[in-house]
């Protein structure tokens, strides 16, 4: 590495590399702002279409809405007819307990599987697991039984509990990863101060923060956006949920498209909000192991 | 960590909000707000009536029953069966049922879900016709209170029709000429149509144009005791004319479902419009031109002419309801001329099944009910009887006459493979 | 390559640490799994098995033993619905597998790029799509996809040959944010001194990419075909809400989960039959089992070497 004739020699390497690189970005660029605009696509359709009046979303569904085609009367439609603010709020408290019980419950599972050993931990790991690859909705028919004789149907608590019970296998999955690595020491190091063994979970819970992001957003999707279990558990007008709402008043305005792409518009907000609060956690909890 | 505190506050505050608020609700639910109001929960498929319902009907009805409160609480058609099923044998299903006809509410009484109705004050104003949908096989008992019939034909765009100097059509080679000259002209579509839901295709067009062929009742008889079969020519015949059709409904047509079409349609982009009365409400509120309706067209001109006029909605009770006293008291409500009055008026183009004549005002409404006059009634051809089996008529007309729209399958293999589904399963009884 | 494959290696593998034994820990992992227990099996295990007993009961509730599969698989009429329905089923997640892991690991990969300026963006957007419910999803893309308003005037979802596989797509749309996110979890997991040294070595981006994070990511593949499998067998909300109950045209959109729904409630039109819904539904359970068992069997002798 000495003599000018190198260094000259390097140079032009260099910014020949450096003017491939600058390309090689661009292009990166390119593709992933080609890809999310096809991600976003649709459902920005979705939004601008919701604000533009009937005529306009026929002659050109795909401009945005202008000053002269702008008509908010789909809204109106939806805040007049609609209980949305019922909806809106049911939704948020089954996703939101939904999510605290998955996380509360297979937390508590997932400690005890990796923290003790006892005679038949492997078959309850097994049975707490089979879970995942059960579709739950293949349950309707002893669901409903079950919740009639409970007398719940129509009420929250009927898809708060599915949904938990939905949750637990894969909660305990990818928890239990988190849990077994948490050191040893500082569990021993807390039993040796004479604490409890809730103490102890309490201490370790801190640090499977990530895990319980990764539970949290991958509870929340399937239970925020399901249609099925508020259909056939709770379609009572005050029980409904915002997806249920959202569908049911497709049938009711078939042809008011206004009405329809401002609910299905209400529809998309809540959830995403909710997944960019989780997303870092989530993002955390995938990277620290969960899944591997 | 603003991102951390932020998510805490929007947990707590939407768990406060939902707490509270569902507080308030089983406070409501509860029946703590008027005395000692008992609520029945109407169950239905008819998401489109929820405004009218609750605008109109309700009202009328809780004006004159102190102490009985109603809440409709309709389900998306296409998924009415599944959860009410599901809500009944859960035992958790509303106290007032709106029953589809035929099969499906027939499997609801026999499951042990809907009371008997036959001694409801107000019954003996249905006939025999009118309850058929809603009649154990052996005429005995009745377990819904008929409501209402819809009447099959074609809406028309008037200011398309003028433009062209073209007069409704009432055989099909007028009804070809017509859409000849709709498709040479190129400004509206000819048939606003598609074939991806299936059930219109099955429902409105095969059997709305159906009943000229095979004679309405006569022939739709025939199928069930077994005197006729689908590859008999009067059955043929329909799809042969339906397989013409793909060529004037939209480019694309085969990926359109009906709400597609009710939109084409009333934006002024589509010429006919294959429907039902059904739609009157809905066609009059969102069409910017002038409307009509012609009947289903006649093979031969000077034949006599059928109508598919199809018994459709009725309503009955939840064998299970802790209110069946009130749920009574609707039901007869529900008979009562003025109930028929209310709905005809309110929801023009569901035509009560009372008998005695109910004045509507509407006149598309009147063209379709003047039909009665002229014409033979009949049901929908695979509703009786023949849908009960495996597989069910109705599942395969749906599947074949959309196909044979399509051009994917030929009238005469439709026909034959109607047969032989229900040649697989059915003995004519009769 | 050890190395790193023991810093990927599952929880599991740091295996049971010495622990004091302390008074019976049967009693107290009892007691912690107990919420989780009651829970799970009250509300998921039992009703499941409720359900499935119906398939060994006719419609009246009468003890039938295995008439019903026989039916399903002997009756002319049933057994070429299920074959139908799984073969359409399989290729569903045939689409699936093979749109979704290369485009997923291509968004990861280019997610991963050093120092890409807003690769949070981007990832989050390309993650939109999974958060929308099947109502927007089904909705959007109708109006896309529509003859009449959108951008393709071919009927895609209107055709046998054609319905099928857009359906695949939007899918794979739907989805793609969890193989990608998966896909990227790995990915940045990777030591970066295995990439530097790489590097060093005078390699390019593209071939580090092949010869040192490309066999990393392999398991992955495993992990997300599974998830895949499970989803794509249990798919129903997607079909539903765009072709109807009757899965057209002319069926070629059935999947078990629909078949499941019209065996179970019937179509439009009624017909339904409890007991051919839960034997559907334990075929469809099978499928999943025996899928699972040949993949555990095949993909784990193959890349032994790798931990899952």
């Amino acid at each position: 590495m000495s003599g000018d004739e190198a260094m000259v020699h390097t140079d032009v390497h260099v910014v020949r590399r450096r003017a491939r690189r600058v390309g090689a970005r661009a292009a990166v660029h390119a593709v992933l702002i080609g890809y999310s605009l096809l991600a976003v696509g649709p459902a920005l359709l979705v939004v601008a279409n919701s604000f533009k009046e009937r005529q306009a979303i026929f002659d050109s569904p795909f401009s945005l809405p202008t000053p002269s085609t702008w008509d908010t009367s789909g809204y109106e439609t939806v805040f007049d007819e609609a209980s949305f603010p019922t909806y809106f709020r049911n939704s948020l408290m089954v996703t939101l307990l939904s999510v605290l019980g998955v996380i509360v419950v297979s937390a508590m599972a997932a400690h005890a599987l990796s923290e003790f050993d006892f005679r038949g931990r492997g078959l309850l790991r097994i049975y707490l697991l089979a879970g995942i690859m059960v579709p739950i909705r293949l349950a309707t028919v002893g669901l409903v039984e079950l919740f009639g004789s409970l007398e719940m149907i129509n009420t929250l608590w009927a898809l708060i509990l599915v949904y938990i019970a939905m949750g637990i296998p894969l909660g305990i999955f990818i928890l239990s990863q988190f849990f077994a690595q948490v050191p040893t020491e500082l569990k021993q190091a807390a039993r040796v101060d004479g604490a409890g063994e809730w103490r102890v979970f309490a201490v370790t819970l801190p640090l499977v923060r990530p895990g319980l992001g990764a539970v949290a957003v991958f509870t929340m999707l399937p239970v925020f956006n399901d249609l099925w279990f508020p259909l056939v558990l709770a379609p009572g007008e005050s029980t409904r949920t915002m997806t249920l709402g959202a569908q049911q008043f497709l049938g009711q305005f078939e042809t008011n498209w206004n009405a329809m792409l401002a609910a299905l518009s209400l529809a998309i907000v809540p959830v995403l909000v909710l997944y960019v609060l989780f997303s870092r956690q989530f993002l955390r909890g995938l990277t620290e192991g969960a899944i591997k | 960590m603003q991102t951390r505190k932020l998510m805490a506050g929007v947990l707590v505050a939407g768990l406060l909000a939902a707490a509270c608020g569902s507080g308030d609700e089983d406070a409501g639910g509860g029946g703590g707000g008027d005395g000692d109001a008992v609520t029945l929960v109407v169950e239905s498929w008819r998401a489109d009536d929820k405004a009218v319902w609750e605008d109109t009907i309700i009202p009328a009805f809780e004006e004159s029953h102190e102490g009985i409160e109603l809440e409709f609480q309709p389900t998306a058609p296409t998924e009415y069966n599944a959860a009410l099923e599901n809500r009944l044998d859960g035992g958790e299903a509303g106290d007032i049922i709106a029953c589809r006809p035929f099969d499906i509410s027939l499997e609801l009484f026999e499951a042990g879900h809907l009371e008997a109705v036959d001694d409801l004050e107000g019954m003996d104003a249905f006939d025999d016709v009118a309850r058929s949908g809603w009649v154990t096989d052996d005429g005995a008992t009745t377990y819904c209170v008929p409501m209402a019939s819809v009447i099959h034909g074609f809406y028309y765009n008037k200011d398309v029709f003028d433009e062209l100097g073209l007069e409704p059509p009432t055989t099909t080679e007028d009804l070809h000429t017509v859409l000849d000259a709709i498709a040479a002209d190129g400004a509206a579509t000819p048939i606003a149509q598609g074939t991806v839901d299936q059930w219109d295709i099955a429902e409105v067009d095969y059997t709305g144009i159906g009943p000229n062929y095979w004679k309405g009742e006569e022939g739709r008889q025939a199928l069930i005791d077994g005197s006729a079969q689908f590859t008999d020519p009067e059955y043929v015949a329909p799809f042969e004319e339906l397989a013409t059709w793909g060529q004037y409904m939209p480019d694309g047509y085969e990926a359109l479902s009906y709400d597609d079409a009710k939109v084409l349609f009333t934006n002024g982009d589509g010429a006919i419009f294959p429907g039902g009365s059904w739609e009157i409400t809905g066609f009059e509120r969102d069409a910017g031109f002038e409307l009509g309706v012609f009947a289903p067209p006649l093979p031969t001109d000077g034949d006599p002419c059928y109508i598919s006029d199809h018994v459709d909605i009725g309503m009955g009770m939840n064998a299970d309801t802790e209110h069946a006293d009130e749920a009574r008291t609707f039901l007869e409500w529900v008979a009562s001329e003025e109930f028929a009055q209310l709905y005809s008026n309110e929801l023009p183009g569901f035509f009560s099944l009372r008998e005695g004549a109910v004045e509507v005002d509407n006149a598309l409404a009147d063209d379709f009910v003047s039909w009665r006059d002229d014409c033979e009634s009949t049901i929908r051809l695979p509703a009786q009887k023949l849908n009960r089996g495996d597989p069910a008529m109705w599942d395969e007309l749906y599947a074949v006459s959309s196909e044979v729209v399509n051009g994917t399958l030929t009238p005469a293999d439709a026909a034959q493979r109607l047969q032989e589904g229900l040649d697989s399963w059915y003995t004519p009884s009769e | 390559m050890s190395d790193p494959s023991v810093r990927l290696a599952p929880a599991f593998a740091a295996s049971s640490p010495r622990r004091r034994r302390l008074r019976s820990p049967g009693a107290r992992a009892l007691l912690f799994c107990a919420p989780a227990l009651v829970i799970y099996s009250t509300f998921m295990v039992w009703p499941l098995l409720q359900s499935l007993r119906f398939a060994l009961l006719d419609d009246a509730g009468d003890w039938v033993g295995l008439d019903n599969f026989d039916k399903l698989f002997g009756d002319p009429l049933w057994s070429e619905r299920f074959w139908r329905a799984l073969r359409q089923n399989m290729q569903f997640f045939l689409f699936h597998c093979l749109v979704q892991n290369p485009v997923g690991l291509t968004l990861a990969a280019l997610l991963t790029v050093q120092r890409l300026r807003g690769a949070n963006v981007y990832r989050t957007l390309i993650f939109v799509p999974t958060t929308l419910s099947v109502v927007i999803v089904g909705f959007a893309w109708r109006l896309i996809l529509s003859p009449l308003w959108g951008i393709v005037h071919t009927p895609l979802l209107g055709r046998t040959s054609t319905a099928l596989p857009t359906l695949s797509l939007i899918s794979v749309w739907q989805w793609i944010g969890i193989p990608m996110i998966f896909f990227y979890a790995t990915l940045i997991s990777i030591p970066k001194e295995l990439i530097d040294a790489s590097r060093v070595d005078g390699a390019s981006a593209w071939r580090t990419f092949w010869r040192v994070s490309f066999p990393l990511v392999l398991p992955m593949f495993g992990v997300i075909t599974i998830v895949t499998y499970i989803a794509n067998m249990n798919a129903f909300d997607l079909v539903f809400t765009v072709q109807g109950v009757q899965a057209g045209p002319a069926y070629s959109t059935d999947l078990l989960g629909t078949l499941f729904y019209r065996s179970a409630y019937g179509s439009v039109q009624g017909g339904g039959d409890r007991a051919m819904g839960a034997t559907v539904a334990s075929a469809t359970f099978a499928v999943i089992l025996v899928g699972l068992l040949l993949f555990f069997l095949v993909w784990r002798r193959r890349v032994r070497t790798y931990q899952l």
